[in-house]
């Protein structure tokens, strides 16, 4: 075991592992944005919105996570648009998160109770009031802890991401495994970056989830 | 895009899948044999080994499949692990496997309920009798869809194994797709087969729970 391969890499490594998070971050965004619009779809009075919310939700957690990533980066060109390969990762990363994330959704709708709805109705909110201001509040609250594992999950993932050439944390130990000739070193040291950040944010989460419940 | 060109690349592509189901059947067993030991170890009252295995899974879970995955293939000769390919990604996935599935017996062990244990106990059933014939049953019934669901989720980590070469459906897919530069058609190909195997599986698992709970409905 030679070390210093490892903390030679170290500042590189916690500079993409900086790029992991905020990408991470930014697809759970992306995520809860589509996850919100296809529980819509998927409550909808019209049933071919109904059918395609859960097409949806049934293709992009059926089909593996490398697959979409590559599907998008060559449909993209495909029907002429040229994005950057970060740009088409998170997108990937936020289609897919999307079907998880409507999942979740509407697992905590099911936790609000029927009567607050119908009773906002009966004093005239409009239906978007209704949503706007009294489900998709409770909504977020109850699936808080849920979506900060989400979270941890779409971290993992991000390392994919890494195919399609984004300099994220796990391409960056690739280079630097293939430069040092020290891939166990390396490896090592990127796995407890990972772990780092998934056990703070599994705090996080439990930290959120306490005082949410304290809330109600 | 000419629907021959399936044709011509045919045998690569059946031998992919071939080094797919063996990847995800080998991988499968070996992770839910691997979790297995774990969930019995860590049911002995030795506190040292308790912690060791679950620091272990801690670690397993927590580090995502493709950074395991390149420890073991580009790190493992460091440590004087050589392997082949396809032995390296089996191998990579029971280890990734091993830590869920441990985690899964352990819930299903813990939801075998203390009344049942108490009874046998008092009929005189020895320990490894009631470890076989009580615990064990009664947990394979409990955590039938958490296995349908792991067993999914590792045959869509089968194509993170076309990164180191291992020549299953994803790689020959993307082989094809160089060579006919008909990238998105043979991907979304790929993508659609997926699918449907994903679905297959779901539905056999579901067939399988429907079974597995039948003697609930008929009492």
């Amino acid at each position: 075991m030679k070390l210093q391969a490892a903390l030679d890499a170290l500042p590189y490594l916690l500079s993409a592992a900086g790029t992991t998070l905020w990408i991470s971050l930014a697809g759970i965004a992306l995520g809860q944005v589509l996850g919100a619009c296809v529980l819509l779809a998927r409550t909808a009075r019209s049933p071919a919105l109904r059918r395609a919310g859960a097409v949806y939700v049934s293709f992009f957690r059926g089909v593996p996570l490398l697959v979409q990533l590559l599907l998008i980066y060559y449909f993209l060109p495909y029907i002429g648009i040229d994005v950057p390969p970060l740009v088409a990762a998170i997108g990937a990363l936020g289609l897919a998160s999307g079907a998880y994330v409507s999942e979740i959704f509407r697992g905590s709708l099911a936790a609000i109770p029927r009567g607050q709805a119908e009773a906002a109705q009966a004093l005239g909110f409009s239906s978007a009031t209704v949503w706007r201001r009294i489900l998709l509040p409770q909504m977020l609250r109850i699936s808080t802890p849920a979506l900060v594992n989400e979270l941890i999950l779409l971290l993992k993932a991000s390392s994919l991401i890494s195919v399609v050439g984004v300099t994220e944390l796990t391409r960056t130990s690739h280079s630097f495994a293939a430069a040092t000739y020290r891939p166990f070193e390396i490896y090592i040291t990127a796995a407890l970056i990972y772990l780092a950040m998934n056990l703070a944010l599994a705090a996080l989460g439990a930290v959120l989830e306490r005082r949410l419940a304290a809330a109600g | 895009m000419d629907v021959s060109l399936f044709l011509h690349y045919g045998p690569s592509l059946a031998s992919g899948l071939g080094v797919t189901l063996l990847c995800w059947a080998a991988g499968a067993a070996l992770g839910v044999v691997l979790g297995f030991a774990i969930a019995l170890l860590r049911r002995l009252p030795v506190p040292p080994l308790r912690w060791l295995l679950r620091a272990l899974i801690e670690i397993v879970r927590g580090t995502p499949f493709l950074v395991q995955l390149y420890l073991l293939y580009d790190g493992g000769p460091a440590i004087g692990l050589r392997l082949a390919d396809i032995p390296t990604g089996i191998l990579a996935l029971g280890i990734y496997g091993s830590a869920y599935f441990a985690e899964i017996f352990r819930a299903g062990f813990d939801s075998v309920p203390q009344g049942q244990i108490e009874a046998a106990l008092s009929l005189g059933l020895s320990r490894g009798a009631i470890l076989w014939r009580i615990r064990v049953p009664t947990m394979l019934v409990a955590i039938v869809p958490a296995l349908t669901n792991m067993l999914i989720i590792l045959s869509k980590e089968v194509v993170v194994l076309s990164v180191i070469a291992v020549p299953e459906l994803m790689y020959q897919v993307q082989s094809m797709a160089a060579e006919t530069f008909a990238a998105f058609e043979t991907i979304l190909a790929l993508a659609l087969l997926y699918w449907l195997m994903v679905e297959l599986v779901a539905r056999l698992g579901r067939a399988a729970e429907r079974r597995a709970t039948a003697f609930l409905r008929a009492a």
